[in-house]
């Protein structure tokens, strides 16, 4: 009996380790994309805008190692270079989105009453519209542009972390320390900020980490329909929209801008489960 | 004969799905300076209502609770921590009453470092309360699922005699105990009370524990103090129906 509890806990213990081995790759992973991201200037073989037609569609080689897009610039640096929007736009969004959308369901779990009802209405109606539709046309209203992409993302992206922080904070606000807390003479604002937040960030932070790469999509797919970053700013999904044409002739064009959503994208998803996995093993799906 | 604590026609109903349920009805009392009152009855018959409202956990529909002769419900912010000062609560689970992510001595220090008490100071005092507490001073640093419920609930008396309060209520706080350290946890109680001169309000669902150690006895069915009196007064002479039953059930 007792061996065998010793061998649950060993083989616990090997989870473990496997899990922060994977965290730990993971992270180095994304660490690695990031820091990519801003050094982008100073890694970029070539001026990721300077035209050169006579060596415009040139295939991958030597000199350009993933060839040249139409303007003869070369790709190796624009990809390089795009990097900085898309991952910046994402990181920038999902940490914005999840501040707001966090803080509003926290305030409103704690408080309850007419504003809780109110707020959750109106997330009922984002959550309840098609997102990527509602960005699109919010995105198209507002003329394009980055920016502008994010601010329609961010708009239908909040109302979940509002429903998640609302939920944790609806059990967490009826536990016994929080009545303990208040008896302490604790009042609102310590209440929330040393008990409530540290017991409802676990949640939080793995629907966060594993938004990024959904973000980086959406924001790539805006930008793919010339609703997010304007040319000729270097951009995965506006660089991809620019070669579909000569997918067949010059498959570098879209090739090099789309692998590199698509190593971004998992890298990030990949993340986000080790960190979910780490973070709370139950949730684990088989 | 001074009074602490009085209690007069506290009234809540909660609402589930509409439908009323009166939990406290027109219920009054009064806790003399330094006695040990037990408040005892079923389950569900309101007994942490009571000390919810008390402690401002709960608003009632009406009613009104003095402390040392003045209305405390309506008292907010400045006031309301003079009423912490002086009233503090021990819960029935010990484990679920510390933050999981604080360790036990953060947890007693909390009211101290409120009230202004510099980091230093305050543990200082935690260690002393600890002690007074009769737990040992390593514990300090643990976190509530690291120990067990009855170093747990020591933990959780201390903290209740951190802003060194006149009463303390004393929430079914042994009955998630086993029965050794129950009764540990009532002697240190007992004691606390000999030696602080504090007021206890003992609220629990077991008659033959409230009757060996409190100098009063309400006893609370379906939301109403249905009898009062001395422990012998209500165990021998039985006014009420269903006080008997009770009494039954136990003896
Ligand atoms: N927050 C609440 N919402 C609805 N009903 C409640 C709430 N708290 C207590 N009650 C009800 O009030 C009654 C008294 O509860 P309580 O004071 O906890 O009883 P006791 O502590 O004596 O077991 C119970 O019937 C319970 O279901
Ligand atoms: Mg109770």
């Amino acid at each position: 009996m007792k061996e065998k509890w010793g061998a649950g806990m060993r083989t616990r213990k090997k989870v473990k380790n496997y899990m922060a081995l994977k965290l730990i790759i993971f992270g180095t992973l994304a660490a690695a994309v990031i820091l990519m991201a801003v050094f982008a200037p100073y890694l970029t073989p070539f001026d990721p805008y300077e035209q050169d037609l006579g060596n415009a569609l040139l295939p991958p080689g030597r000199v350009h190692f993933l060839g040249t897009d139409r303007y003869g610039r070369d790709m190796l640096s624009r990809v390089i270079m795009g990097s900085q929007t898309t991952i910046f736009s994402a990181l920038f969004l999902v940490s914005v989105v999840t501040v707001i959308g966090s803080v509003l369901g926290i305030i409103c779990g704690y408080c309850g009453g007419r504003g809780d009802s109110f707020l959750m209405r109106l997330s009922d109606i984002f959550l309840a519209f098609p997102g990527m539709v509602f960005a699109i046309a919010a995105a198209s209203v507002m003329n394009g542009g980055i920016w502008n992409a994010v601010a329609a993302l961010a708009c239908i992206s909040w109302p979940k972390y509002a429903r998640i922080a609302r939920s944790q904070v609806m059990s967490v606000k009826n536990q016994p320390y929080i009545a303990a807390a208040r008896l302490s003479g604790s009042g609102f604002w310590k209440i929330i900020g040393k008990h409530v937040v540290p017991n409802i960030a676990g949640p939080v932070v793995v629907t966060a980490v594993l938004d990024i790469g959904t973000m980086m999509m959406e924001i790539a797919g805006l930008s793919f329909l010339g609703l997010g970053a304007t040319p000729p700013t270097a951009e995965w999904g506006s660089m991809m929209s620019n070669g579909r044409s000569m997918l067949q002739t010059s498959p570098w064009v879209i090739l090099a801008p789309g692998a590199a959503i698509f190593l971004t994208v998992m890298i990030f998803n990949l993340m986000g489960d080790t960190v979910r996995d780490f973070l709370d093993p139950r949730q684990r799906k088989r | 004969m001074q009074k602490l604590l009085e209690v007069k026609e506290l009234k809540k109903t909660f609402y589930k799905n509409k439908i009323p349920l009166v939990a406290v009805n027109h219920v009054s009392f009064d806790l003399i300076r330094g006695e040990c009152l037990g408040l005892v009855g079923e389950s569900g018959c309101g007994k942490s209502t009571i000390a919810k409202i008390i402690t401002h956990l709960t608003v009632p529909d009406t009613g009104s609770v003095f402390l040392d002769g003045e209305e405390t419900l309506f008292w907010k912010g400045k006031e309301e921590r003079k009423l912490y000062r002086n009233i503090q609560m021990v819960f029935q689970h010990p484990k679920d009453s510390f933050d999981p992510r604080c360790s036990l001595g953060d947890g007693v220090m909390e009211s101290m470092r409120n009230y202004g008490m510099s980091k230093a100071q305050a543990r200082e005092r935690m260690y002393e309360l600890l002690d007074m507490a009769e737990l040992e001073r390593k514990y300090a640093c643990c976190y509530p699922h690291e120990v067990s419920g009855g170093q747990c609930q020591r933990a959780a008396i201390a903290r209740a005699l951190a802003p060194s309060p006149k009463l303390i209520i004393c929430d079914e706080a042994t009955s998630a105990l086993d029965v050794t350290v129950q009764a540990q946890i009532v002697a240190l109680l007992k004691k606390l009370q000999r030696e602080q001169g504090l007021s206890l309000l003992l609220i629990s669902h077991d008659l033959a524990l409230v009757q060996a150690i409190c100098d009063r006895i309400l006893v609370m069915y379906q939301g109403d103090i249905v009898e009062q009196g001395t422990p012998d007064e209500v165990i021998m002479h039985p006014k009420e129906e269903y006080t008997k039953i009770l009494v039954e059930s136990v003896f």
